[in-house]
């Protein structure tokens, strides 16, 4: 302790100024937005188990000819309408590890259908990474090695075979390759014309703002689904399934931005007042720098959640469309191509595994429903 | 007066949107190459039969399909004499169906009444479950009753709902004796209206009600939801409870008033989504609404059906989203009469 000239007393102990702050405050204060979300995101354990689980999905889309043990159209005549085939490990009391019984398929001349009896003396092990069909690893490469397939001369339909005796469990992984990806290009579509339109209307305001305004009043009032459904009775029948594909993606996107634009302008109209967008302007920016470089990442990524939110609405739709015959078209593989055949209730009672496709697609619209919820509720980490 | 007013601007706003999309409906179908007659002469052409040909030309005339494309839609609307004077949508000639050689107005017939019918039923069914299960939600926020019904409410907004039709029919056949498909029992189609035949229609309604509904009432459960639990925070419940009121009662005096608001509005939204399910559901249980027809038609080309009906199902929605915007006028007179916008 020393006492200066004017009589105060001075600890003499080095002083650091960083001390003051506690210790959780200076972790924040240096970290960036994005940690901070992440941070926050963390503790939504519902939405991130259901982000890990769509971001494996997606990365597994172009291996899915890899993991599937036959191709999406193969045909396995003698097996039409097959009942899915349990994966067994003991045989009568010795592990043999994974294996099946072989089924045979039975006319039963009673009630002229297919009974499959499974031969239990005969257990087949499971192979692993064994050749079988060739397919084009993520397009590109050409490969036969499948993770795992059918013992020889033996059938494995995990989930069954629908009815031209194709392997539901194959398709239902091809399928995932359209049903999956069509959410992500009509997405942005939809939010490239949202921003486009909805940052036009907010920032110009005036006629312009009117009119946008009128566009996205009558779009949203509209069904969507009728509309879905003229639109894609538009599709020529000759195209091929991928140009399909890509047309069917686009007009899902092209109805969904009304919504995206609307929260964008509303955006626009409380942002603009801001003192930073009028130094900007001051300083001479241009409308277009000022609405990508101080506008626009202001509220990316609410745009992102709220773009999370409608991908199921996507998926649902190509689902519909196809089961109604009006999305894709065999020979294309999708979720909604597949339930197609489980239309009616002789199907669900017959062959309650040719609706299995369903599961995949309520899994994977609750997974982006508590995505979309996490993120909505982590984007703001301050509050 | 001034709601009566507003009602009117209302109205006309409805108008001039109608008749946007008309020309939005009118472009669609138009959109395919082609049309159902050009269509058919080439295959007679093909076939060889000239007969045919002759009759196809002459429909084309008669319904003014060899003029310009603006030409065939002011026919339409009837802005503008066809070949037999002014005869469109406005004055009530909705155009002959080529697909069915009938006109359009006797395919249609009863089922736009069921189709309205189906969808109020389902609106009624939206309102009645999520509300008193979105206030329970609310209230007992946190508890087991509140994962329940989250889950529930998630499980319906993921399921496409032709799949719920299937497994509701399918398991309401299996232990209830519920009819599977269509809107009521084939002796009574066609029959005059009788109290035999309006239980038939009551008791086909339960499954198509139920599906059409349970997403847009689990999604209007979930905003009730949150809308609550926003007021429920708020200082005035606090006295509320402080003052000895009873839970139910205050719930049901104060924050479920101010949350309601967005319920009403929220009809705006429904509505679309509602009778987009309605058609879709309809194609795969049977209704005799016009969802099949619908299907059928834009399959065909089948243009002046399909039209028709799209402008039908737009018709439906703007009326619906009308009447919530006058009501939500009543409810809540802070909101101003010059229409709602952001």
């Amino acid at each position: 302790m020393t006492q200066l000239p004017d009589g105060r007393y001075v600890d003499d102990a080095p002083y650091d100024p960083q001390q003051s702050i506690q210790q959780l405050e200076r972790r924040d204060l240096d970290a960036p937005n994005w940690l901070l979300v992440w941070r926050k995101f963390r503790t939504h354990k519902l939405g991130l188990i259901s982000g890990i689980f769509l971001l494996l999905s997606y990365l597994l889309l172009p291996f899915m000819g890899f993991i599937a043990p036959y191709s999406p159209n193969f045909r396995n005549a003698d097996h039409l309408y097959a009942p899915p085939q349990a994966v067994r490990w003991v045989h009568e009391g010795e592990f043999l590890g994974p294996f099946i019984y072989p089924i045979t398929a039975e006319a039963d001349l009673e009630t002229f259908q297919w009974t499959f009896v499974p031969d239990t003396e005969n257990p087949q092990r499971i192979r692993f990474l064994c050749e079988g069909d060739s397919y084009k690893l993520a397009g590109l490469i050409e490969s036969d090695t499948h993770l795992f397939c059918a013992p020889e001369g033996a059938t494995l339909f995990l989930w069954g075979s629908d009815r031209l005796g194709r392997d539901v469990f194959s398709r239902i992984l091809y399928g995932a390759q359209l049903s999956l990806t069509v959410g992500l290009i009509g997405i942005s579509v939809s939010f490239v014309l949202g921003i486009f339109f909805g940052s036009l209307a907010g920032y110009l305001g005036g006629k312009t703002d009117w009119v946008i305004n009128r566009v996205i009043e009558i779009l949203r009032s509209l069904p969507e689904l009728p509309l879905w459904l003229a639109l894609s009775a538009a599709v020529p029948s000759n195209w091929s399934p991928v140009a399909v594909f890509f047309i069917i993606s686009v007009i899902l996107g092209i109805l969904d931005w009304p919504g995206l634009a609307r929260s964008v302008r509303a955006k626009f109209l409380s942002l603009r007042e801001e003192e930073y967008v009028r130094a900007a302007e001051m300083m001479g920016a241009g409308k277009g720098r000022v609405i990508r470089k101080h506008l626009l990442p202001n509220f990316m990524s609410h745009l992102i959640a709220s773009a999370t939110l409608s991908i199921p609405a996507m998926i649902l739709g190509e689902t519909a469309l196809s089961f109604l015959g009006l999305g894709l078209r065999a020979p294309a593989v999708s979720w909604g191509v597949m339930l197609n055949d489980a239309q009616n209730l002789a199907s669900i009672e017959l062959y309650p595994w040719t609706a299995i496709p369903m599961l995949p697609i309520v899994v994977v619209v609750l997974a982006f429903n508590f995505l979309g919820d996490g993120l909505r509720d982590s984007l703001d980490p301050y509050s | 007066m001034a709601i009566l007013r507003y009602a009117f601007y209302r109205f006309g706003t409805m108008l001039m949107t109608l008749l946007v999309v008309s020309v939005l409906v009118f472009a669609i179908i138009n959109l395919p190459p082609g049309d159902y007659l050009s269509n058919q002469i080439a295959e007679l052409k093909a076939s060889g039969q000239s007969a045919g040909v002759a009759k196809a030309e002459f429909l084309r005339k008669e319904y003014a399909l060899d003029r310009p494309i603006w030409e065939q839609y002011m026919i339409w609307m009837g802005f503008m004499p066809g070949p037999h004077g002014f005869s469109g949508l406005i004055q009530g000639n909705f155009g002959w169906s080529f697909e069915f050689d009938r006109p359009v107005s006797e395919i249609v017939g009863d089922s736009l009444w069921l189709t309205v019918l189906v969808n109020m039923a389902a609106i009624v069914f939206v309102y009645a479950t999520a509300l008193p299960l979105g206030v329970i939600a609310a209230a007992k926020a946190r508890t087991w009753a509140d994962y329940t019904s989250a889950f529930v409410g998630y499980l319906g907004l993921a399921t496409p709902n032709f799949l719920l039709a299937l497994i509701l029919y399918y398991y309401g056949r299996k232990y209830l004796d519920i009819p599977i498909g269509g809107l009521m029992d084939p002796a009574f189609e066609g029959q005059p209206m009788s109290w035999a035949k309006i239980q038939s229609v009551l008791v086909h309604l339960i499954v198509p009600t139920i599906v059409i509904g349970t997403a847009g009432a689990s999604a209007m459960m979930q905003r009730l939801r949150a809308n609550m639990l926003d007021e429920l925070g708020k200082p005035y419940v606090e006295t509320a409870i402080a003052k000895g009121m009873a839970p139910s009662r205050m719930l049901a005096k104060y924050p479920l008033r101010v949350a309601f608001n967005p319920f009403v509005a929220d009809i705006g939204n429904l509505l679309p989504s509602m009778v987009s399910g309605s058609v879709l559901v309809s194609v795969v249980m049977g209704l005799q609404t016009i969802g099949p027809t619908l299907l059928t038609a834009l399959k065909s080309q089948d243009m002046f059906l399909s039209g028709f009906v799209l402008m039908f199902v737009a018709l439906l929605t703007l009326i619906g989203t009308m009447i919530s915007d006058i009501l939500l006028v009543m409810l809540d007179p802070r909101i101003r009469y010059e229409g709602r916008d952001a």
